[in-house]
């Protein structure tokens, strides 16, 4: 699965488009963030992280294919 | 409602203004978010913007059609900057006309308090020795 990460996200995986690897075809938010915080532990300490997919704010029970647009997104602070 | 929602390089504050302007509006309210020396007492040298382009433009479609639906104006230009940033540029450009002032001041007031809470759009500050992205919502 391919992951878009921005602004300190971006910094703590260290790419904006990570490759990673996701075993099942459709696997829930939630599910997906707890396998994001087992290889980039810094994650956790980030005051939120959301995670879009095809550009909508996700809720940690929906469910994605793999073949998704997804990105990480940390605190906004546009403005 | 026309309206004009962009993320660019340099924010043409004339253009922006100018585009907001309709015969039938008697009130034309702007807000321009500006980059500050200081925050939280420590000196800022610049300012670098990284956005989420696509979702941000979706994001500020979806709270231009929730004021329009909520507030009769005419005319509603959304406007954020991307990349480096100096002291005093223009980072945001928000601005509303409506027949009568109090619509185009709620209007306003609503897109930039949301557009800061709720569009995918990151700013990093330097300071003389270090840079920190900021986190301001949630």
């Amino acid at each position: 699965m391919k992951i878009h990460a921005f602004g300190a996200a971006k910094d703590i995986t260290g790419s904006s488009l990570i490759d990673f690897p996701v075993e099942e075809t459709f696997v829930k938010v939630k599910d997906l963030k707890s396998l994001l915080y087992a290889k980039y532990p810094d994650l956790t300490n980030l005051p939120s992280l959301a995670i879009s997919v095809n550009l909508f704010y996700a809720s940690e029970d929906t469910m994605v294919n793999k073949h998704d647009e997804v990105a990480l997104i940390p605190p906004v602070s546009g403005g | 409602m026309d309206s004009i929602i962009k993320i660019e390089e340099v924010i043409d504050l004339g253009a922006a203004h100018q585009s907001l302007i309709h015969p039938q509006c008697g009130g034309i309210c702007t807000f321009i978010g500006t980059v500050r020396d200081l925050n939280n007492s420590k000196e800022v040298s610049h300012l670098f913007f990284e956005t989420y382009e696509k979702m941000a433009l979706l994001k500020m479609q979806e709270l231009a059609e929730e004021a329009a639906a909520r507030w009769d104006i005419h005319r509603l230009v959304m406007i954020h900057a991307k990349g480096l940033k100096q002291i005093t540029d223009p980072v945001v450009f928000i601005g509303t006309a409506s027949v009568h002032r109090a619509e185009a001041f709620e209007a306003s007031r609503y897109l930039i308090d949301r557009l800061k809470e709720v569009v995918p759009i990151w700013k990093k500050e330097t300071y003389q020795d270090h840079s920190t992205w900021i986190n301001a919502h949630p």
